[in-house]
């Protein structure tokens, strides 16, 4: 396991690290599983393509978290691992997505938003209908959000809307 | 930052910085000290720096942090120059509460304690996901314009509830087509359910009453049974707050701002008006759940009292944006406390002010206060909104057991139907003293208590 959570008043925060940036969402993913269903052992039953694009990877986590808030609403799906998951830039002419963002220094930008992002994943789970949760994770939210890369390894934090 | 303490009962951050306005935070020493171990002040002072604002940027005695704004923050714009920011809001917009009433007394209730809760847990879907009525998406647009009202033109509860919500259970302004797919997908198999986390249904005796002829006026009477339903606009407000977050700030971006998560479009923009449509269709949505489990409830204490009556005392949303006093107000985790004589609350409730519904955690009492015309003077008529957080939910995993919520609950005898499990972040170790909160309230004229109530039973996803 290579996420943690954090102290936070009101909701809850935690920071998930990889290898890679692929790893350190992945990572993410899992720390925003355990965020809804605790402790409980996910059966590896159903099989979703997701794919999702930003113009940072800031926007990029957030949109690939708030997938899975979707598909438990939505497609009653709950998720046990994440597997195949890439994502790479997509140079696109200078028609940025956003140019806006608020790169301060220390908030690396492991790939740099010169175009489109775009993450491809499988995600593996079950029915949520099948479990029994007690945590409602009502969003994913950009306060506190940060991606840094530090030495050899990728830092992922993220607050999520109890 | 400069805190200075203005009187027992209130502090100040005057302008500082990027600060267009001072803040003002309505709190005791106690409270104070709790308000200050988080980013709560930080993220006011942020709020702060928002263009547009009118006098200052209020923080009740139950604030504590949260994203973007702080929880129980009120901040008001002027019509001319305001920006609406989505994270402002939150993400379950109109979460909010409903107070029932009834002629039931506590022992009346009490040989049936266990079957009526039971009951209710069996009959209202709670917890993560789906488990709603199957309402097709259709049905859903019409909710978002309609509020509570639909529920009413379908039987799920009669027209004197109406009157008796805030905005008459449906606002104004709600345009379905500002709503995406994706949000409509996410709330049609939601409608009619509680969810989880701090959402509740508690059952609770009118203890102390404390003005005898508001308490009647909102027909509460002491050793009656009452019924407070806490829940919002499940994953449909979730979605439009998130949606519409990532428009603006692909729009607007957040250069200059302190949090992303303050992103912002100017309220006359074509995003900014499309927003707040959304909003009030999540605000609708959410009026019309509470109606639909509020009937159910109301269904199975008629079944088993014949005779009895279980009726609605009012319904109030903590998490909104709305056009007061040609203002804009903002309200996350903030309740309206409109005072006597004002024309926005039900000609019932004219005379004495509206109903201010104050929960407290689990295992304490909640209030209920009536709205002041100091609150329309300091703090743009608007009051706390519950006991408000102490302390994270990974302290209570780290500091509390299952044991130590099942004792507190056994011995004040408060009946649980939910898991356990998710008890231990609702703890009332894990909030602040509501008597205190309430206390503050009350000295610095944001509401003045009504009644006090007691919870024997207590429903949780």
């Amino acid at each position: 396991m290579t996420y943690k959570f954090l102290p936070h008043t009101g909701d809850v925060k935690f920071q998930a690290e990889g290898k890679t940036l692929e790893e350190a969402f992945s990572e993410a993913s899992l720390a925003l599983k355990e965020a809804i269903s605790g402790k409980i052992k996910i059966k590896e039953k159903i099989r979703k393509n997701i794919s999702m694009q930003a113009g940072d990877t800031e926007s990029l986590l957030y949109n690939f978290l708030e997938e899975f808030l979707y598909l438990l609403d939505a497609e009653d799906f709950i998720l046990s691992k994440i597997k195949s998951i890439s994502i790479n830039c997509q140079k696109s002419n200078n028609q940025l997505i956003n140019k806006k963002t608020n790169n301060k220094a220390n908030k690396v930008s492991p790939i740099s938003a010169e175009g489109t992002l775009n993450l491809t994943a499988i995600a593996i789970g079950d029915q949520a209908s099948n479990y029994k949760f007690t945590n409602d994770v009502k969003a994913i939210t950009y306060n506190d959000m940060f991606i840094k890369k530090q030495k050899d390894k990728f830092i992922v934090q993220a607050v999520l809307d109890v | 930052m400069n805190l200075k303490k203005i009187s027992e009962t209130e502090y100040q951050i005057p302008q500082e910085g990027k600060m267009q306005v001072p803040v003002k935070i309505f709190a005791d020493e106690k409270l104070m000290k709790s308000i200050k171990q988080d980013e709560t002040l930080k993220q006011a002072m942020n709020v702060a720096s928002l263009p547009g604002l009118i006098g200052n940027v209020i923080l009740c005695p139950d604030a504590h942090q949260g994203y973007g704004m702080p929880i129980g923050g009120i901040a008001a714009f002027s019509l001319d120059s305001a920006v609406i920011a989505p994270g402002m809001i939150g993400f379950d917009i109109n979460c909010g509460v409903r107070l029932l009433s009834t002629d039931i007394t506590a022992k009346e209730f009490a040989r049936n304690r266990k079957k009526i809760i039971h009951n209710i847990k069996r009959t209202i879907p709670s917890g993560i996901g789906q488990g709603g009525e199957k309402y097709s998406q259709e049905i859903i647009k019409q909710v978002l314009v309609k509020g509570a009202e639909w529920a009413v033109e379908n039987s799920l509860g009669v027209k004197e509830d109406l009157i008796r919500c805030e905005e008459n259970g449906k606002i104004k302004g709600a345009n379905p087509e500002d709503v995406s797919q994706r949000a409509i997908a996410r709330g049609t198999p939601q409608l009619g359910t509680l969810g989880a986390g701090n959402h509740f249904i508690d059952i609770l005796i009118i203890d102390d009453i404390f003005q005898p002829e508001i308490a009647k006026i909102f027909n509460l009477k002491k050793g009656n049974i009452a019924i407070l339903i806490h829940c919002g606009s499940r994953g449909l407000g979730h979605q439009i707050a998130s949606d519409y977050l990532k428009k603006i700030d692909e729009e607007y971006g957040s250069a200059n701002l302190p949090d992303r998560e303050l992103v912002n479009a100017p309220i006359n923009s074509k995003l900014g008006q499309s927003y707040l449509s959304a909003m009030r269709c999540a605000v609708n949505f959410a009026f019309c759940n509470r109606q639909i489990i509020m009937h159910k409830i109301r269904e199975i204490f008629e079944r088993e009292y014949l005779n009895k009556k279980v009726n609605l005392v009012y319904d109030i949303a903590h998490n909104i944006a709305k056009i007061e006093s040609k203002k804009l107000i903002v309200r996350k985790g903030a309740t309206r406390a409109f005072g006597p004589g004002n024309k926005e609350i039900p000609i019932i409730y004219r005379k004495s002010g509206q109903p201010v519904l104050i929960p407290g955690s689990m295992s304490t009492c909640s209030f209920v206060l009536v709205g002041t015309k100091e609150a329309e003077k300091i703090s743009f008529a608007s009051s706390a909104h519950g006991a408000g957080r102490a302390h994270s939910r990974s302290w209570a995993h780290k500091e509390l057991t299952s044991e130590d919520v099942k004792k507190i609950l056994a011995k004040k005898d408060i009946i649980l139907e939910g898991s356990f499990k998710g008890t231990l972040e609702e703890s009332e170790l894990a909030y602040k003293d509501i008597e205190e909160v309430i206390d503050v309230t009350e000295k610095s004229g944001l509401s003045k208590k009504v009644a006090s109530l007691k919870p024997i039973a207590v429903v949780i996803g």
